[in-house]
């Protein structure tokens, strides 16, 4: 089975919710319920699948262990550092393996629980998750908890742990249940409607031997078909995985806001998987940057800036894959979030004409280009297109 | 740092935000969200974090306290504060 896609899924938690809103109505704890569901749920996943579900059991084993090793001295870098690597390591091994067509230590959520498990190292170290914080249950129900095990939203622990606990009086839970059943309805339009139609018309095809502008217009077409089709499957599941969230009272928070108005690329980059974007915010950019600013390595607060993104979207592009699309896709947004930080703090023109209107649409317009460009990196159309110009 | 009365570290507070956002605007503002001001920007928010760590002595981490939080002179001063 699999979560948010096959039909016996929804029927299960269409059945799941019956419960959880007898629980929630008559203001009684979730936590407990949500937890077996996710056990359940998480298994059924993996179903037939037993290599994965060992890779995936190791990989708590592996992680719990680290994790509370590292509570016990939290500000021990040499256990900071290694906790860190022991909570990667099967992502490495997966993404390298991949390269060689191996495939090894893979299974479903492997990037998503990295990324949770991860933080907690993080927040750990930092001192803001204390040994009394992690508690096996909490853990674990953050961990798997169904709704954003296989593809997100990349949830925080603390926020998580809080949500889990609290008990909703009856009308906030009330209000939590109609919203998350009513966000289940518009991914399920989102995506098995929309995306689904718009995947009908989708179909990437090699540089013709028509006129320029046909060919081209062509190849367009393509990248914004794909564009659409990546925005509403995605952002369809997660306002799926945001309703069922909130069914179980987990206020998961939003993944996408209107991405395709932004007026610059940071501006996208705050509407597009915010939850992936934030992530790398948090815990790859403003560490890169800190370290970068304490050690005094680059001068300047633009430079510094500039490195920072173009470091956290490569690290993003091989997160995506180690292929030359994904990582081009990162190095591309790198790029352009530099650029735009070296215009929007050096640019004169840029500071005296940036609430102007007609600025402001020219900015949401190339956006929007640059965006587009950026998926077809993604979706591999470029390296096609360049493959066929270099073999004619 | 434990006789550091609340003027004196205002005025440390400041005079660190004054370098950190370049502008002496900042002291203007005291109630003000420094990034919708265009004072703070990521960045900045950065080295004030390593400034108040090489200042105080304390460390503050950057997913420790929300934005809204620290986002005015007088929020700033409040969290220093409250880690003394």
């Amino acid at each position: 089975m699999t979560l948010f896609s096959d039909a016996s899924f929804f029927i299960l938690l269409a059945v799941a919710i019956v419960p959880a809103a007898v629980i929630g109505l008559t203001e009684h704890s979730l936590r407990h319920y949500g937890v077996v569901l996710s056990a359940v749920l998480v298994a059924a996943a993996f179903w037939g699948q037993p290599v994965q579900a060992l890779g995936l059991v190791a990989y708590l084993v592996l992680s719990r262990c680290a994790l509370c090793w590292l509570a016990r001295d939290p500000k021990s870098e040499r256990r900071f550092v290694a906790a860190s690597l022991v909570t990667l390591c099967p992502l490495l091994v997966y993404k390298v393996s991949v390269v060689f067509s191996l495939s090894l230590w893979g299974f479903i959520g492997i990037s998503y629980i990295t990324f949770k498990g991860i933080q907690m190292v993080m927040e750990t170290h930092d001192g803001l998750i204390t040994r009394k914080d992690l508690g096996f249950e909490d853990w674990l129900y953050f961990l798997l908890f169904f709704p954003q095990f296989s593809s997100g939203p990349i949830d925080r622990s603390r926020r998580f742990a809080a949500d889990a606990h609290g008990i909703p009086s009856r009308d906030e839970y009330a209000g939590l249940l109609a919203r998350g059943i009513l966000l289940l309805l518009l991914g399920a339009v989102y995506k098995m409607v929309i995306a689904t139609l718009i995947h009908r018309y989708y179909s990437p095809t090699v540089w013709g031997t028509g006129d320029f502008g046909t060919e081209l217009w062509a190849q367009v077409k393509t990248a914004y078909l794909y564009g659409g089709y990546l925005f509403f499957d995605f952002a369809g599941y997660s306002f799926m995985a945001m309703g069922a969230s909130y069914c179980l009272g987990i206020r998961c928070p939003r993944n996408f806001r209107a991405p395709f108005i932004a007026t610059d690329i940071f501006d996208f980059w705050n509407r597009w998987h915010i939850t992936l974007s934030t992530w790398f915010r948090d815990f790859v950019f403003m560490r890169i940057t800190r370290w970068l600013v304490r050690r005094k390595i680059v001068k300047g607060r633009v430079r510094v800036a500039q490195c920072g993104f173009l470091a956290n979207m490569l690290i993003m592009g091989f997160w995506h894959g180690i292929t030359i699309d994904y990582v081009g896709y990162g190095l591309f947004h790198g790029v352009l979030l530099a650029a735009t930080e070296g215009i929007q703090k050096r640019s004169r023109f840029y500071k005296a004409h940036r609430h102007d209107l007609w600025f402001r649409i020219l900015s949401w317009f190339v956006t929007l280009q640059l965006v587009i460009l950026g998926f077809s990196i993604f979706s591999g159309q470029i390296s096609m297109l360049v493959e066929g110009a270099i073999n004619g | 740092m434990a006789e550091m009365t609340h003027e004196e570290l205002t005025a440390k507070v400041m005079d660190l935000l004054e370098d950190v956002c370049g502008d002496d605007e900042v002291r203007r503002h005291m109630d003000d969200d420094l990034f919708g001001l265009d004072l703070l920007d990521s960045i900045a928010a950065v080295e004030l974090l390593v400034g108040i760590e090489d200042e105080f002595g304390i460390s503050i981490a950057p997913t420790e306290v929300p934005r809204n939080e620290m986002n005015t002179p007088d929020k700033i001063i409040d969290q220093v504060e409250k880690r003394l």
